[in-house]
């Protein structure tokens, strides 16, 4: 089978791999207790545990650092500040020079790294930690967006798209509309807190395990703060326990640190942050405010709009320039936008830098229109799902983005239509409006909303990828690629890919853990693109080592090249056929090359900032969902009762795994919008930095009717690998429906009226509090 | 008195000598026995990424429970079987891991062992489910456990497999065996360990505890050690001396005293021990103490802990307080009673004094006409800490209020009395109208704080609702909460299971 067939979608005949339903590969690994992290490797001799001491405050000046009762308490080693640092004391991922591995004198936020401590073990690492002296002159500092815009404090410089002329077009509409809503941000908690552990190799060199989905720029940053070549340094990472974006920037400083007292002292060095310290000092989503201004006709739809996107960014740049173009680039989420201006602002704060989180800024643009939908279909007293239907993109001149995308491969219309009715929508909306009618405290609403998700990074250079793939002599093959596993199953897709390509079974693959020497100058395992990119690369790779294969056959046997077929652990050549791994020997003996470097970066993507003009997406993810819920208007509390998802993921690699990935995005969204609170005090510091206060959703917060279905016609029109389409962001997005349909059963407090104007996330404090101001029963 | 403690790690018998007794559980599995399948993911009880399973005998029979080893002190196993997630699969995966392989059940995998032993410690405890899905008692069960990968749909159907066939695996065969073993280990005397000055000493009488504290005044009472664990794991504090409460049989005592009309509930007895008890006197409790932290924290945790620590967002005082409990406080020079209510002082002080240990909580049984409500609100439904937890006794005349009680937990610097509010309503009509007044009044008794779990605005507003709420659930038959579906057979399982 060449590459083209499989860019159509099709497998070879009778491999029976690829949209197999396989568990993934560390299953069962996982229920022994067998999978290794970072955390988990046995400890080498020598071992040191290393610990931070952080600032109190938010903003600051260090007038004294005295830190020798540190040094001296027993079982120390050795104690760094910024001034011990051999090469640059940055991290910022994106050069903006703005993130230091270790204060160095102004302090930023609360929870910043000021000096880090090597002890003998864990629990001296952290006593010591406690005895610092620090002096510190306290300055006045931004802790929110208003006093951000306010001072003008930016972390970039505000970006604007627009198209058309939207203040005229809102201006001459029959109806319009303004509002405000708030969105939290959210920690990503994923259950292995950011470890690493640095090994001090001879001539310099440092080895470095760590829980991170970027190796690559964790290898450069390391070698940065050594003063030495990014060669010296090399970074492996077998798995993740879990990362949702916020192992793509946050674990390298604490890579740094440990490679840095790794290096100082030649012993090796471990760091592990306890949950607290995870949660108060790495980034999390960013918080938005988003003002809207739009104008529409009696069918609800859309003529002008203008949106203002702020977003608290935290104090560095970090990856909010690329978060928060993703929420602009998703401020239309699936409907077309006559008329549009939509302004962003980056705000530079004084609290904990944040970062890359599923959806990297999408959720927030679309929560933005979704409310402007629901708002206008309470204005017209329409049915929501109307208004949408009448606002999606489609048909010529209804197609364009506001950067000018042409959005060709929608379906929405059929996509929403299938699951209305296996939902029973319309129905079931009837059945709520009349038990809202004659229930006293309990109200109920549902709500669907549609997801449009650009796949591909928005910085064109970091769509490319790379893969190694060796056959031994034996048959068995070695597969690596830079992408890296957090638990989203990419190494069993792309095994599976592999495996397909070469006809043999999936034991005959070895999955290796990701690795600098490997695979060079990768991008971060970010963007929904692993097995896009990585499946493309490994295909590469493979098809290389097949084409040499086939030649080499067809000079032995003579036959046509196009006999020769891989297939079922088979090698055949017209009516004869030989086992792989007897080929391989075969190969061998006659000296053909065995191993083959993967390489794919995608087409047709590019994007010009200046102008937002460009097609900065290969393609989109789709998907809708609906939810019912009920809420107790007595005191906030909520529950889901129901959710139905329809989700397009192309020709699924893998079912089992795609639909993990959309009912895992689907309740982690849903978290975000309901009880994931991040509560800050006055000063700066967060109190819910641990799961004692800060809540994700536990099993009994998911539905028991949940109905969650690839959507069966779903096929990528773009040659992607097999034609599956990403899958690890979109369904976050589907939770919108949830933060929707509560607004809808607040608002059948007060029918007629202006749509209630829910906050996020929806606590039972926002609810009662919401219903208070917005009608009572 | 000994110096060692002796378990059965799996099947394995281990002495571990000369340790730092507040050694977790976590820490010696992960880094002395190299055992790093059970998982650190916060240190404070509440991810259940560490749950393993303890064995202990129970007459003839041995009863499995999950704990979270993050805050549970290795010295507290002495005499027990500890299981982690090492010791289930043999030469094939245990059935649980098969089911949680089979249904795609871990992504990342960290928190997968956890929900392992906790799926197998439900397994072992027979909850199983009946007919339907069963998904409250799973719910219920894996409260403990996050998982932030999966959204817990694919757990959920491994769970439904599990747990609907009887668990028949190498620890339900080995059962004779792990019986003897575990007596063979059994101690009849008291058990104290020493290590670089700090001490720990499990007395088996409560005349030998009375006496270490009275040798000991700075000697910190450990029961569940729910709360202590975290003194412990998260803020590296050094106890120098630990009376741990749990084997003096006096402190488990859980009796009905008919003579004095009261339910006897010893300060060791856990949420999960009295979990039958409570329910079958009082039903309204059911609804709270599934809700009291999780699986793993009620099994270890106890009433008196709950009570003793002070804690204003406690979720046990209210309840007891409206019901009229009393408190029995014991020292080696005697007993003093008195109503629970006095017990807490202000934040931080309660009328105990050093030598002194809460030996009981008196609970009368309930008169025939009571109404007895408990509501806790919180940001999650299951193991969250309450923002405000309300408890209501009610007696009527006719229409008349004759008695009522009323008590707050989140509402002020302990858990009060809603003293004004429950004036309002004593003696007049139980209507509409009252409740209204009465809900107008609790602006007088309280004046709530705000913080990360509410804002005082909600915690006034909210908290006179549920007095609303309780009126309507005492006058109407329509469902006023949103409360899970399915609570009801978790209600007959709990009962039947364990009949
Ligand atoms: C994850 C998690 C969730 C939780 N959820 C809840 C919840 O939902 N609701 C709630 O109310 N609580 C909750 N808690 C808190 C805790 O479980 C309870 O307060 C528990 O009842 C404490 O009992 P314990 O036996 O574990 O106490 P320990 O930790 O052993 O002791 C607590 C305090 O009581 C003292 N003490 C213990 N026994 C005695 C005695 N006999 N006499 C005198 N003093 C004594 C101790 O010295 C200590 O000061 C939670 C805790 C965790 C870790
Ligand atoms: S580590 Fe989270 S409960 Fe023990
Ligand atoms: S599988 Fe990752 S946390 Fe559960």
């Amino acid at each position: 089978m060449s590459s083209d067939d499989v860019m159509k979608g099709d497998s070879s005949s009778m491999n029976t791999v690829v949209h197999q339903s396989t568990t993934h590969d560390s299953a069962a690994r996982h229920a022994t207790g067998e999978a290794v992290y970072v955390d988990d490797i046995r400890e080498p001799v020598g071992l040191l545990h290393v610990c931070f001491g952080a600032s109190s405050c938010a903003h600051g000046r260090i007038r004294q650092m005295d830190l020798s009762r540190v040094k001296a308490f027993p079982g120390v080693v050795a104690v760094i500040t910024a001034q011990d640092l051999p090469g640059l004391n940055d991290i910022s991922p994106m050069h903006t020079m703005d993130e230091e591995i270790l204060c160095s004198g102004e302090i930023h936020f609360h929870g910043q790294a000021l000096f880090a401590v090597a002890a003998d073990c864990r629990d001296t690492a952290r006593r010591a930690v406690q005895l610092a002296e620090i002096d510190v002159e306290e300055l006045p500092a931004i802790l929110d967006v208003e006093e951000a815009i306010r001072q003008k404090s930016w972390v970039a410089e505000p970006h604007e798209m627009k198209r058309g002329n939207p203040a005229r077009a809102i201006e001459q509409s029959a109806y319009r509309l303004q509002g405000e809503l708030q969105l939290g941000g959210q920690d990503h908690f994923y259950l292995e807190g950011q470890v690493s552990m640095a090994l001090p190799q001879e001539g310099g060199d440092m080895l470095v395990y760590s829980s991170s989905q970027h190796p690559s720029e964790l290898q450069h940053l390391v070698a940065q703060a050594l003063g030495r070549a990014d060669h010296a340094v090399t970074v492996e990472v077998r798995r993740m326990g879990g990362a949702f974006g916020g192992k793509e920037t946050q674990a390298a400083q604490w890579a740094v640190i440990a490679a840095l007292l790794a290096d100082r002292t030649g012993r090796p060095a471990k760091i592990r942050l306890d949950r607290d310290t995870d949660m108060i000092s790495t980034g999390k989503r960013h918080p938005f405010r988003i003002r809207y201004e739009v104008g529409f006709d009696e069918q609800g739809r859309i003529e002008g709009i203008d949106l203002n996107l702020a977003a608290l960014c935290g104090m560095s740049a970090d990856l909010s320039a690329p978060i928060t173009d993703r929420a602009m680039f998703h401020s239309d989420n699936a409907y077309y936008l006559p008329h549009v201006r939509i302004r962003s602002y980056r705000c530079r704060t004084n609290t904990v830098s944040n970062t890359a989180f599923r959806g990297f800024g999408g959720p927030q643009g679309m929560m933005g229109i979704e409310r402007v939908i629901d708002g206008i279909a309470a204005q017209l007293g329409k049915d929501p799902l109307a208004v949408r239907r009448a606002n999606l993109y489609g048909g010529e001149g209804r197609n364009i983005t506001p950067y000018h995308m042409k959005v060709e491969d929608n379906v929405l219309p059929e996509l929403m239509a299938d699951l209305a009715e296996s939902s029973a929508y319309t129905h079931r909306r009837k059945e709520i409006a009349a038990f809202n009618l004659q229930s006293t405290v309990i109200k109920r609403g549902i709500s669907l909303t549609p997801v449009k998700f650009g796949i591909s990074f928005t910085t064109s250079f970091l769509n490319q990828a790379g893969a190694l793939v060796h056959v031994y002599k034996d048959g068995s093959i070695h597969l690596n690629h830079g992408g890296t596993e957090m638990g989203q199953g990419l190494f069993i897709k792309v095994a599976q890919v592999v495996a397909d390509a070469f006809g043999v079974g999936l034991e005959q693959i070895k999955i290796t853990a990701t690795h600098t020497g490997q695979v060079p100058n990768t991008s971060a395992t970010a963007a929904s693109s692993g097995s896009d990119m990585n499946g493309m690369a490994a295909l590469n790779a493979v098809n290389k080592i097949k084409k040499r294969l086939v030649r080499f056959t067809t000079k032995k046997y003579g036959v046509e090249e196009e006999d020769v077929q891989f297939t079922q652990g088979q090698v055949w050549m017209g009516e004869q056929s030989m086992t792989f791994p007897e080929l391989i020997m075969e190969a061998y003996l006659e000296r053909v090359s065995l191993s083959a470097t993967g390489y794919y970066r995608t087409p047709k993507i590019w994007y010009d900032r200046e102008t937002a003009r460009g097609r900065p997406f290969l393609y989109f993810a789709y998907g809708a969902a609906v939810t019912e819920v009920e809420i107790d208007t007595l005191t906030g509390e909520n529950r889901i009762r129901r959710v139905d998802i329809l989700h397009d993921v192309g020709r699924s690699l893998n079912p089992a795994i795609d639909r993990g990935q959309i009912e895992g995005g689907f309740v982690q969204g849903a978290g975000w919008l309901t009880t994931e609170e991040l509560w800050w005090d006055q000063s700066g510091a967060l109190r819910t930095h641990a799961p004692s206060t800060y809540k994700i959703p536990l099993s009994g917060d998911v539905p028991e009717e949940f109905n969650v279905a690839i959507w069966e016609p779903g096929v990528n029109r773009e040659p992607t690998i097999h034609r599956s389409k990403a899958v690890g962001e979109p369904p976050l997005m589907l939770a919108i429906s949830v933060h929707s349909a509560i607004n809808q059963a607040i608002a059948s407090l007060a029918p007629g009226q202006a749509l209630p104007a829910l906050d996020a996330p929806a606590t039972p404090e926002r609810i009662l509090m919401c219903i208070q101001s917005s009608g009572k029963p | 008195m000994s110096s060692a403690v002796r378990l059965l790690l799996g099947d394995r018998l281990v002495e571990v000598r000369d340790f730092d007794p507040q050694t977790t559980v976590l820490d010696w599995l992960r880094l002395q026995a190299h055992r790093t399948g059970s998982k650190e993911g916060c240190a404070e009880g509440d991810c259940g990424a560490c749950t393993v399973v303890l064995g202990e005998l129970q007459d003839d029979s041995i009863r499995y429970r999950a704990i979270n080893a993050c805050i549970t002190l290795l010295a507290t196993l002495d005499g027990k079987q500890l299981i982690t997630v090492e010791d289930l699969a043999s030469d094939d995966l245990h059935p649980v891991q098969q089911a949680l392989v089979d249904h795609h059940g871990s992504q990342c995998g960290f928190c997968t062992p956890g929900f392992v032993m906790s799926l197998f410690a439900m397994a072992h405890e027979d909850r199983r489910i009946p007919g339907e899905s069963g998904r409250a008692i799973i719910d219920e069960g894996l409260a403990g456990n996050l998982c932030r990968c999966t959204g817990y749909a694919p757990i959920v159907r491994a769970a439904q497999e599990i747990l609907a066939e009887p668990v028949d695996d190498r620890f339900s065969r080995n059962h004779q065996q792990t019986v003897s073993a575990l007596r063979a280990i059994e101690r009849q005397q008291g058990l104290q360990l020493e290590y670089q000055g700090r001490r720990f000493y499990s007395p088996r009488s409560m005349e030998d505890l009375c006496r270490l504290l009275a040798d000991h005044p700075d000697a910190v009472l450990l029961g569940g050690g729910t709360d202590i664990g975290l003194w412990i794991s998260k803020q590296q504090r050094i106890l120098s001396t630990l009376v741990y409460t749990a084997n003096v049989p006096e402190l488990h005592r859980l009796e009905i005293n008919q003579e004095q009309a009261r339910l006897e509930i010893g300060a060791a007895v856990s949420y999960s021990d009295a979990m039958d008890t409570l329910c079958a006197l009082y039903p309204d409790f059911r609804p709270l103490l599934s809700r009291i932290g999780a699986v793993q924290v009620r099994n270890a945790g106890t009433i008196g802990g709950n009570i003793a620590n002070g804690s204003p967002i406690g979720d046990m005082p209210p309840p007891l307080i409206v019901l009229g409990s009393r408190l029995v406080l014991r020292s080696a020079t005697g007993r003093r009673e008195l109503d629970l209510e006095d017990y807490f002082i202000e934040y931080g002080k309660q009328d105990i004094k050093a030598g002194e240990c809460v030996e009981q909580v008196l609970l009368p049984l309930p008169e025939a006409d009571i109404q007895f409500r408990v509501y806790k609100l919180a940001k999650r439904f299951d193991q969250d800490i309450c923002a405000v937890c309300a408890a209501f006794a009610l007696q009527l005349d006719g229409e008349t209020v004759r008695s009522i009680r009323i008590c707050y937990g989140g509402m002020a610097e302990v858990p009060a009395r809603a003293r004004e509010t429950e004036g309002v309503l004593l003696g007049a009509r139980w209507s509409q109208e009252t409740i209204g007044q009465a809900m107008a009044a609790m602006a007088k008794d309280f004046q709530p704080l705000s913080d990360w779990r509410a804002g005082s605005e909600y915690r006034m507003l909210a908290s006179q609702n549920l007095l609303q709420r309780f009126f309507l659930e005492t006058t109407i038959a329509e469902p006023v909460q949103v409360g899970r579906s399915g609570l009801d057979s978790v209600l007959a399982v709990g009962a039947a299971g364990r009949s």
